[in-house]
């Protein structure tokens, strides 16, 4: 049974890793697409992968921190699909390696602007979309780091620990709707973003990879299933949660 | 007295929690750098302080603001010599709106203020702290750090921010004995509550009637809160590092 039959969802930072591999278990699931990013190419990709597994999708390169372009983006679904039923805000970024003290003020406002503020963003206009609709879900990409600490990523931290205060905030202020709003902790993914990081401190694969009880970095598709889920019918009465999907990272 | 000869920063000392903080630390012997954005309540704690024999400057700052925030840990360590201990307490409410209909200027300003202040204090005082040989951070989150608050979608970013900060620099600042602890206060009794209760649109909200439904029934004193942070600040909370202590009169426990 296909989870999320004729729903439409949209997915930022749809063009790698984990968004990309939930845009193709959202069309596995029967879902339409609107992929976002900001980067043309990877959106393209990702589009041409869902269609020629017989999905649809449409690829929109965006940069939703830009005025006006997250009411847009939520527009252009509408405008093509009808209705927006699912909503996965999940571009991120990791910023510099730098411990609190040497942080500069740049990479506290990048990571800030794109982790934090473009999540608000993306829900602010998803949700006055699916108030129209009386319906809707709304999962957003937080992290392990917003639950617990993040050595060398202050603003990472910040932002991510940022995402579940706004996740818990709109989960109670939509509850009634419903508009149901969750977020997924990833642990360490196997994620372009998280190979980046690793080709600088390559030491670290064997530190992160013990951290997770499983032994493992965890892997896009496993954190898009997590997703698809919370976005599903079958997640009805799941509301204001952050859900590690970490391997148990966090239960140690 | 158990700050004597440290040299405490603290933010949004002008009323509230950082006030009787102000004059607590004060009078367990702590020089105090009062910081906030209204300079003239700023000098009238330093003045309460110093006319009771106690050591203390006023001073104006927007933490939001990297250069504020630098003047504010180099002036306190030219006056005093040091820094041991920095209390990020400034904070404002922020507007009341539900999440799709919170305004950008508003969100910014929040972030602003209770997040990237809160990170700039700390990326000031660190350096001083680790040439004192080690110090004390105590982070203002609130109970909205730990849950939801309708219509508060930014302030709820924000202290749920300030744990991920706190946790993070106690992780990477514990071997260099700096220790990083945040407070989370339920409703206090505070100008910021009143402001909350009076933007209700119910006449019976009142910092009163908040207070009422924790399990211990009434609002906290600032004084309550002043008291964990003290011991925050001093040496008796030594192995306390990257805690997140929620004073709250059992809130968040229900």
């Amino acid at each position: 049974m296909a989870l999320l039959k004729d729903k439409v969802g949209l997915i930022t930072g749809g063009g790698s890793g984990i968004g990309r591999a939930t845009a193709l278990i959202f069309a596995r699931e029967g879902a339409k697409l609107v992929i976002a990013d900001l980067n043309r190419k990877g959106g393209e990709e990702t589009a041409a992968m869902i269609e020629k597994a017989g999905g649809q999708a449409i690829n929109i390169e965006c940069n939703v921190l830009k005025p006006g372009a997250a009411e847009d983006l939520v527009a252009q679904a509408v405008k093509r699909y009808g209705r927006l039923d699912c909503a996965f805000n999940n571009a991120g970024v990791a910023g510099d390696q730098a411990r609190t003290a040497d942080s500069t003020e740049e990479c506290w406002d990048f990571v800030v602007g794109i982790d934090l503020k473009s999540v608000w963003l993306c829900m602010k206009y998803e949700i006055a979309q699916m108030l129209k609709q009386k319906s809707g879900a709304i999962v957003n990409t937080a992290s392990i780091a917003g639950l617990g600490a993040n050595p060398l990523g202050i603003a990472y931290s910040a932002a991510k620990h940022g995402v579940v205060g706004l996740t818990r905030t709109a989960a109670v202020e939509y509850a009634k709707i419903p508009i149901r709003i969750n977020a997924v902790c990833p642990g360490v993914t196997e994620t372009p973003m998280v190979e980046a990081g690793l080709a600088r401190r390559p030491q670290m694969r064997a530190v992160f990879t013990k951290g997770h009880p499983m032994g493992r970095l965890g892997r896009p598709e496993e954190i898009g299933e997590a997703v698809a889920w919370l976005c599903s019918d079958a997640a009805s009465f799941i509301t204001g949660i952050p859900l590690p999907v970490d391997g148990g990272f966090t239960a140690i | 007295m158990r700050l004597a000869d440290k040299v405490a920063l603290i933010t949004g000392a002008a009323s509230g929690m950082g006030k009787a903080a102000a004059l607590l630390f004060a009078s367990e012997g702590a020089a105090v750098a009062a910081i906030d954005i209204d300079e003239a309540a700023a000098n009238e704690v330093a003045k309460e302080i110093t006319n009771r024999g106690g050591k203390a400057f006023g001073m104006r700052a927007d933490v939001s603001n990297p250069a504020d925030a630098e003047k504010m840990v180099e002036e306190t360590v030219k006056r005093f010599g040091k820094l041991n201990i920095i209390y990020n307490n400034a904070g404002i409410e922020g507007e009341a709106n539900l999440t799709a209909k919170f305004s950008l200027e508003g969100f910014e300003r929040v972030i602003g203020i209770n997040l990237r202040g809160v990170w700039l204090g700390m990326k000031y005082a660190i350096p001083h702290m680790i040439k004192a040989g080690g110090g004390s951070i105590i982070n203002t989150s609130s109970t909205a750090g730990l849950s939801g608050v309708r219509g508060g979608c930014a302030y709820a970013a924000a202290k749920h921010g300030v744990i991920g900060l706190t946790k993070t620099a106690a992780l990477e600042y514990g071997r260099r004995n700096i220790r990083v602890n945040a407070i989370c206060p339920g409703p206090i009794a505070t100008p910021l509550l009143e402001r909350i209760a009076a933007y209700q649109k119910s006449r019976e909200v009142t910092v009163q009637s908040m207070g009422s439904n924790t399990p211990i029934g009434r609002p906290g004193a600032p004084e309550e809160i002043a008291k964990v942070a003290l011991f925050l600040a001093s040496d008796e909370s030594s192995y306390a590092n990257g805690g997140i202590f929620a004073i709250d009169g059992g809130q968040t426990a229900s």
